[in-house]
């Protein structure tokens, strides 16, 4: 369970990003955040993977609070997300393989285990075919792709997406949603932060819509409301 | 643990591989500047060598009375050799010093004549004497001035020669002054080109670095590539250099032998030549290592970026 209590994020001079924000992420849910840029999509996120911190209020992880981690316990909450974003984020000197692959190094698996994991990870991406390739000889929908079998490989409690289906094409958006909902399936929470409306009308889940900094609404089954 | 560290070197040299331009560019600033820094050193030798060749030609005669005998003037080099300043101290007895006298005036009849006519030796026995330092025949030359030796010495010939051993001496000693200082700042330079060589690469290489943290890499997995990588260029760089300079000195040093004789680089160089390799790669890899170390920290910093 995520949630964030009575959280403040004010960036000098005077920009209040978020507001006195109060939200809970159960297990196995899949929310969307919706808002438009500069809503404070993107610090709620930055909040939760420990790349800020709040001004006041304070994240906890289930009974963790993401403000006492130090800094060598980031990588290893860091571990326990999975994150996509909008540009993919792939190391652009690594095959897709060895993308995947190096999520898994960082945390210490055993050869055997990477050697088993990433041709099913790929598998389920459906680019079993292009393990080889490095990130510039693959399509915008394939990186993506790429990215969020690297965001599963060390089998994540939590996967945030911010964004990701901001540069690319109808179909590969719809063939990305379709993956982030088969993951959460397998009992992963899924936070999608997005301003697409045809997203979050189309799937029919819990929507969190924020506006400068304040969430005006919270609906289980919502539906896009800002114009 | 251990797996890890294979990792990171294995990254590390995958990594030097797959960029290969940026990594050829970095090792041939490296090799230029570890060929820099081992040239300065040789030109040190050369300095060093040429100074003490200057030196080596700066001595002082001490005469001595033509009634002091041998023993005497033999008892008077044990004490002065004991001095710490004295290098040499050779004895040149009367009929030595005739000797030399002939022959260095062989083709003057007129001298040779008059020196027959004689019927004793003229000449003074005496002590050709060389100090450590050229800045030490002052104290040598206080040394004869003590009572008993007073008696035996005729004259030193240090007082003729005062001015040109102090010219000698005070340009030898520039000499080296400015050699070190022109070594050091060079030196300097060339360490900083190298870092920011090694600066641009990891610069281009930023985005990377955030993308391991956020993958939730350790510090020491998202930099130790990139520290391996830095070690790889000193390595290599140090290599190139050796290479580079044992067929030039090869070529050039019997020509700089023809203007400075005594001195014989790539004799040195040879002799030398497993240290010299290991100044360089020690030059090479802490330059790279440290470099890498230094210019990633930036990136590394939480607090410090967007992502």
């Amino acid at each position: 369970m995520i949630h964030f209590k009575k959280v403040t994020k004010a960036y000098p001079p005077n920009c209040i990003a978020l507001d006195n924000i109060d939200l809970t992420i159960n297990d196995e849910e899949f929310v969307s955040i919706a808002g438009r840029s500069g809503a404070g999509k993107s610090t709620l996120i930055k909040l939760l993977i420990r790349e800020e911190l709040p001004t006041k209020g304070q994240v906890f992880w289930g009974d963790q609070d993401l403000s006492n981690l130090n800094n060598r316990d980031i990588p290893f909450w860091r571990r326990q997300i999975g994150m996509i974003f909008q540009d993919f984020r792939l190391l652009p000197s690594k095959t897709a393989y060895e993308n995947i692959a190096f999520a898994m190094e960082v945390g210490g698996c055993a050869k055997a285990d990477i050697e088993k994991d990433v041709p099913q990870l790929l598998k389920l991406v459906n680019l079993i075919d292009k393990s080889d390739n490095f990130p510039h000889q693959l399509s915008g929908g394939e990186q993506q792709r790429v990215a969020i079998a690297r965001a599963l490989a060390h089998r994540p409690k939590v996967l945030v997406a911010d964004e990701p289906t901001g540069n690319l094409d109808l179909i590969n958006t719809w063939e990305i949603i379709k993956l982030l909902m088969k993951i959460n399936e397998l009992k992963t929470i899924v936070i999608l932060s997005t301003h697409d409306r045809d997203i979050i009308n189309g799937i029919d889940r819990r929507v969190v819509t924020l506006e400068s900094g304040k969430i005006i609404k919270d609906d289980p089954n919502g539906k896009y409301i800002l114009f | 643990m251990f797996t890890t560290f294979t990792r990171i070197i294995k990254s590390g040299c995958v990594n030097f591989w797959r960029n290969k331009w940026l990594s050829s560019s970095a090792v041939s600033m490296m090799s230029l500047a570890i060929l820099g820094i081992t040239s300065l050193l040789l030109v040190n030798v050369l300095i060093n060598s040429l100074t003490a060749s200057l030196e080596d030609k700066i001595d002082i005669s001490v005469y001595f009375t033509s009634d002091t005998s041998e023993d005497k003037i033999l008892d008077t080099r044990t004490d002065l050799i004991k001095l710490s300043e004295v290098r040499s101290a050779e004895y040149i007895s009367t009929y030595e010093a005739l000797e030399r006298f002939k022959e260095k005036h062989k083709d003057n009849t007129v001298l040779m004549q008059s020196l027959k006519e004689l019927d004793n030796n003229p000449l003074e026995a005496s002590l050709n004497i060389k100090a450590q330092q050229a800045s030490q025949y002052e104290s040598i030359v206080s040394f004869f001035e003590q009572d008993k030796y007073k008696k035996i010495v005729d004259k030193i010939n240090y007082l003729e020669n005062k001015a040109v051993i102090a010219r000698l001496t005070s340009i030898t000693s520039s000499i080296r002054q400015i050699g070190l200082v022109i070594l050091l700042i060079l030196a300097g330079l060339a360490v900083l080109v190298t870092f920011n060589t090694i600066r641009l690469t990891i610069y281009s290489a930023r985005k990377e670095i955030k993308v391991m943290k956020l993958v939730g890499a350790s510090n020491w997995f998202a930099k130790g590539p990139f520290v391996v990588e830095g070690a790889l260029y000193g390595i290599i760089a140090a290599l190139i250099s050796l290479f580079v300079l044992y067929p030039f000195l090869w070529y050039f040093s019997p020509k700089i032998t023809a203007y400075l004789p005594g001195t014989d680089l790539f004799y040195f160089f040879q002799a030398n030549i497993i240290v010299l390799f290991l100044i360089q790669i020690l030059v090479g890899v802490s330059l790279g290592t440290i470099s890498s170390l230094v210019a990633i920290r930036r990136y590394l910093d939480e607090s410090n970026g967007e992502i």
